[in-house]
């Protein structure tokens, strides 16, 4: 008599296929050569710094207002195209239809999906940020080494510190973490988009405009509440853009952390709140969408 | 449109009924620390262009506000004071956290543009170049009174606005009042409550005042115990009649 082996259980929920497809999503998005835009935003940084060493009198401002606007614009970019990307090529590949022909839920798959274009997006963010922050060193060491000639005593001490501060103020690092999160809200909605949209096209020309729409997400939420002499279709088509839109605006927190401006943790920990819940309830109604999809 | 795209929908708008106080709660939050202070207008617009407009919506708003900023510094070089200051307006409506912004604008209207608008060689009538470098002192004044407005947490623009009134407009007792707003304001330069100090002993009607308040900051020792703070208190002494026995500081002797 032979002893048959227990047949492995199926489970629900497997955090380790959510991984396996997480993990080959982002080695598709590698093979893609996504981070040669690395190559280019060195570039931008060091050609901020030479540009601005010789103008003007805050170079340090410049330099981070130059590299974090930089790293918007890619992370943005990075958000919005891999991920509107991830559906229509799977589907043209045949891939999805061979996972999900396995017992892989389709949750899992999105998920899987989702967070293999979240580890770009952080992988990505975190070079550039080691890229700016080694910049924004070796310039505030030539900045010290200067100061460090040109001055003596308490005046030195009051430059070093002056520098240091100006350099590497507490609210860089919460400014890079705004900008990601940001990232992630834009994959968030591009991922909603892209569950519905006919076209890649489509995904990616809608996806830009609520990144502007959701900038401008305040003024239609406080014209629907709060003004008084428009007509009620007014009212009623700046509610509905109010209540759609993300209000995009508020992780612009970020150009006030750049400017050395001191952020209450309070109001930071809010906005990475509301971060954190935008891209949860806009990946739920991607899913949701994507579950009656037909394939 | 199917059934479950429409649940999705009314799925988003309560979502974002949920939310909607929350955000409208954050935003008064941050106004209350002096963010999403940007104004977009049609004047801006006007200025900074289209494109550039767009941009600034879409979240590069600080981008756009660096990019006028360099463009600023290139009219500088050309020495187009007008289309400078339009620059600047542009730079600081987008930007109006930025002291640098504030603060070099100030700086090149009432230091720079002022003094090439009174050596103005096509100008011949120097009661006209005067005229027209005071109005650029107004407008590095406004400038740093805007600044403040939008920044009173920060020290920098009081001082920059205490050396105008000291330097340009040589009125001393709006300099001493600027200056001790900005002592009185964390992470302000040591030298902020001498200056205060100094500028209101040159203040008409004020000279008791600022003898008591030379003589606290002697008190203090060596380090407040510098030549700009004996000149004054030995001119104040003298002004105020400070008998010979009371007189802490003694002047040396003028050397012929």
């Amino acid at each position: 008599m032979t002893a048959t082996p227990p047949a492995t259980q199926h489970k629900i929920f497997s955090p380790a296929r959510v991984w396996a497809i997480a993990s080959n999503t982002l080695l598709e998005l590698i093979r893609l050569k996504v981070f040669y835009f690395l190559l280019i935003f060195a570039l931008v940084v060091i050609g901020v710094l030479f540009l601005y060493r010789d103008i003007f009198q805050d170079e340090f401002q410049s330099l981070k207002d130059g590299s974090l606007g930089a790293m918007s614009i890619f992370s943005l970019l990075l958000s919005i195209l891999p991920t509107a990307m991830l559906l229509p090529k799977d589907i043209e590949d045949r891939t999805l239809y061979t996972i999900l022909a396995k017992p892989v839920p389709r949750f899992e798959y999105l998920l899987g999906k989702f967070l293999g274009v979240l580890l770009l997006l952080f992988i990505a963010v975190s070079l550039m940020s080691l890229v700016f922050l080694t910049v924004l060193f070796c310039r505030m060491e030539v900045a010290i080494g200067e100061a460090t000639r040109s001055a003596h005593g308490a005046l030195l001490n009051e430059r070093l510190s002056a520098i240091q501060h100006d350099a590497f103020s507490e609210s860089l690092l919460p400014g890079i973490f705004i900008v990601y999160l940001k990232a992630a809200v834009g994959a968030s909605i591009t991922l909603l988009l892209s569950t519905f949209a006919t076209s890649m096209i489509f995904t990616v020309m809608m996806s830009f405009v609520v990144q502007i729409i959701g900038h401008l997400q305040s003024i239609a939420r406080d014209a629907a509440i709060e003004t008084v002499g428009i007509t009620h279709l007014s009212k009623i088509f700046y509610m509905l853009l109010a209540l759609l839109i993300p209000d995009l605006s508020a992780f612009s927190l970020v150009d006030e952390m750049v400017t050395g401006t001191a952020i209450p943790f309070d109001l930071f920990a809010k906005t990475a709140a509301l971060g954190g819940i935008y891209v949860a309830v806009y990946f739920f109604v991607a899913y949701f969408i994507f579950m009656g999809k037909e394939l | 449109m199917r059934i479950r795209h429409f649940i999705a929908i009314l799925m988003l708008l309560a979502f974002g009924c949920a939310r909607l106080s929350f955000e409208s709660h954050l935003e008064q939050e941050g106004r209350a620390h002096y963010f999403h202070g940007a104004k977009f207008d049609l004047a801006l617009r006007q200025r900074v262009g289209q494109m550039a407009f767009v941009a600034a919506f879409s979240g590069f708003r600080l981008l756009v506000a660096e990019g006028m900023y360099l463009h600023a510094h290139y009219l500088w070089q050309k020495v187009e004071w007008g289309g400078m200051k339009l620059d600047f307006d542009a730079a600081t409506a987008l930007e109006p956290r930025s002291i640098l912004f504030w603060d070099q604008a100030s700086w090149h209207m009432a230091y720079n543009a002022s003094i090439a608008a009174y050596d103005d060689k096509k100008q011949p009538r120097e009661a006209l170049r005067a005229k027209a470098q005071r109005e650029y002192w107004k407008v590095g004044e406004d400038y740093l009174l805007r600044g403040i407005a939008n920044n009173p947490d920060v020290p920098t623009l009081y001082i920059s606005l205490g050396n105008l009134y000291r330097y340009k407009y040589q009125d001393h007792c709006k300099a001493a009042d600027a200056y001790r707003q900005a002592a009185g304001i964390s992470g302000a330069p040591v030298y902020a409550h001498r200056f205060a100090v100094y500028e209101l002993s040159e203040c008409p009607g004020h000279d008791r005042e600022a003898y008591e308040k030379l003589l606290a900051l002697y008190k203090k020792g060596k380090e407040e115990q510098l030549p700009t703070l004996l000149k004054r208190l030995g001119i104040l002494q003298e002004k105020l009649h400070v008998p010979a026995d009371q007189k802490i500081y003694i002047p040396p002797p003028d050397h012929p």
